[in-house]
């Protein structure tokens, strides 16, 4: 009969920590930014169809660096999450705060009662009606929450990319500024990124009912040479139509209030 | 709430209906009560959808009606399903609005998922499998009947779709009626419908036919020129759902009616009858 060695907590606490840190470690960085209209997320992603950069809902987005399948799968549960609590309460009910507690939960319990820890650290953004309701929710691979300020950095090297941003950014900037700042912060002085190597989304409060809107390559490219973009609408869809139609007829989005007010007895 | 994680092998997909009926959220319309006097249900009543030649135009009135009682005045039948679809609807007014918003929830739940929207055929199957799933409590007189339109972008046209109440789905390429009023109001789309409809043409047509609908039957709900009360009217088009502003359905609908009031009008509204045989000169 085999005796298990021992192992003190604190050394069994830190092998874990360093084993999903250096997972963390070698995916590439992205970074998020308050600016004037709302939460620019910007990632270092040369896959155009696996995201680490999604949408959650209507004001919420999400962002994951790490170990692809694992991030990917915390952003389904939190897309069933919020458009369960949508359903059950109302659309105004699903706040950014609530999921960040959720999954933080959900990571401090893998941490702590499983074998491996998730590799990954994973951003909760939300934007408000006005700049100072904007929420950035920083969640690390043990459930550490951190409410953030003005920016935030996930992934690799994301000390160097922070301190980097701490020199640059500044609140209350234009969207072409924020992605500007963002992209020179993550190829850092020794490489330029190309659009193509980037991945990059914002949720602008200026966006109707679903806030977040990804930019194109062409729009990325316009940016990147400082030039006007306006990230309103949809792609291909000129703003004014691309926000009527979530409106709805009761003046309001699917699903929400509107189907049901008139709807219990209409 | 906790966070609904499935094991790989037991997740439910893409589907919102399948997360709620694991979390137990699912409405359960089985349960509802049988024979329920006709006042004890509200009913929406007609819609309708035809195409045109830049998309689909929808149009319902606003009449919700309990037995011989108009219980609502303001109810509103047509819906955006996303952004290039919407969803009218008749019939019983709970589980019909109930699942408008289930299949509202269904189709940006897929696309938030899989990263894709699903195309026109897929948006239209889902709804039809909903009203599949919805005949028992149709069998108890819960009769929720849709209409689906979109554009579709990949074939660059107007789609429309009509149900029955067993979830069979037909593609209408024309128009479509539904609820109590239909007949007249298919019959009205019919006698003037082109394909080559334009956007004013077509909306003009769509609100003809609830105002001779509303005419004939009792259950749906004319203009209401007093409280400035109109028909939902929306095109979908390229650009996506839109709804008409109030405005606009209003100022056709004085536009129709002061063309019916010139002498000589076809309408039969307002003239006195002529007797077969003949009438008094």
């Amino acid at each position: 009969m085999s005796m298990p060695f021992y192992v003190a907590p604190e050394q069994w606490m830190k092998d874990k920590a360093d084993f999903a840190r250096k997972g963390i470690a070698r995916g590439r960085a992205l970074a998020a930014l308050m600016y004037e209209d709302g939460i620019l997320i910007c990632a270092e992603n040369s896959s155009a169809t696996l995201r680490k950069i999604s949408e959650i809902y209507d004001r919420i987005a999400f962002a994951g660096a790490g170990k692809y399948n694992e991030y990917d799968r915390l952003r389904i549960a939190g897309v069933r999450h919020a458009d369960l609590k949508g359903y059950a309460f109302s659309r105004e009910d699903v706040d950014a705060q609530s999921l960040a507690n959720a999954y933080a939960q959900m990571l401090g319990d893998v941490f702590t009662h499983e074998a491996k820890p998730m590799e990954v650290e994973i951003l909760v953004a939300e934007v408000g009606d006005e700049p100072s309701d904007d929420r950035l929710f920083h969640i690390l691979y043990d459930g550490t929450v951190v409410d953030e300020h003005g920016f935030t950095v996930l992934g690799g090297e994301a000390d160097t990319i922070s301190a980097r941003l701490k020199e640059s950014y500044t609140a209350g900037r234009s969207l072409v500024e924020a992605v500007r700042t963002a992209v020179a912060a993550l190829a850092g002085p020794e490489r330029t990124l190309e659009p193509k190597d980037l991945e990059v989304a914002v949720l602008s409060r200026r966006n109707g009912r679903r806030a977040f809107r990804r930019l194109t390559d062409e729009e990325l490219a316009e940016a990147l040479r400082g030039g006007e973009v306006e990230a309103t609408g949809r792609p291909g869809v000129p703003p004014a139509e691309a926000t009527a139609p979530e409106a709805g007829p009761a003046g309001e989005e699917p699903g929400g209030e509107g189907t049901g007010a008139e709807g219990t007895e209409g | 709430m906790t966070l609904p994680i499935f094991r790989a092998d037991d997740d439910p997909g893409p589907s919102f209906l399948e997360v709620l009926r694991r979390t137990g959220l699912e409405p359960n319309w089985g349960e509802l009560p049988r024979d329920l006097a006709p006042h004890e249900v509200t009913h929406g009543t007609t819609v309708v959808a035809l195409k045109f030649a830049d998309g689909v135009v929808m149009a319902g009135d606003r009449r919700a009606t309990s037995g011989n009682l108009i219980s609502h005045r303001t109810m509103e039948k047509v819906f955006p399903a996303d952004r290039h679809s919407g969803v009218a609807i008749a019939g019983a007014a709970g589980p019909a609005i109930e699942m408008v918003k289930l299949f509202q929830l269904q189709l940006e739940h897929y696309e938030k998922v899989e990263g894709n929207e699903l195309s026109i055929e897929g948006k239209a199957n889902q709804l039809a499998q909903m009203v599949r799933g919805h005949l028992p409590a149709a069998l108890q007189g819960f009769v929720v009947v849709p209409l689906f339109a979109g554009y579709d972008l990949r074939r660059g046209t107007g789609r429309l779709f009509e149900y029955d109440v067993t979830g069979g789905r037909y593609e209408e390429s024309e128009f479509a009626a539904t609820g109590s009023g239909s007949l007249h109001a298919g019959t009205v789309i019919k006698m003037s419908y082109r394909p080559d409809l334009g956007r004013d043409e077509a909306v003009d047509l769509a609100i003809s036919a609830l105002f001779h609908a509303a005419d004939e039957d009792a259950a749906t709900g004319g203009p209401d020129l007093v409280r400035g009360i109109y028909p939902v009217v929306a095109t979908i088009t390229a650009e996506g759902f839109r709804r008409l502003p109030d405005s606009e359905v209003g100022d056709r609908f004085r536009a129709l009616v002061e063309r019916m009031s010139q002498p000589g009008s076809t309408t039969t509204t307002g003239t006195t009858p002529t007797m077969p045989g003949g009438s008094p000169r």
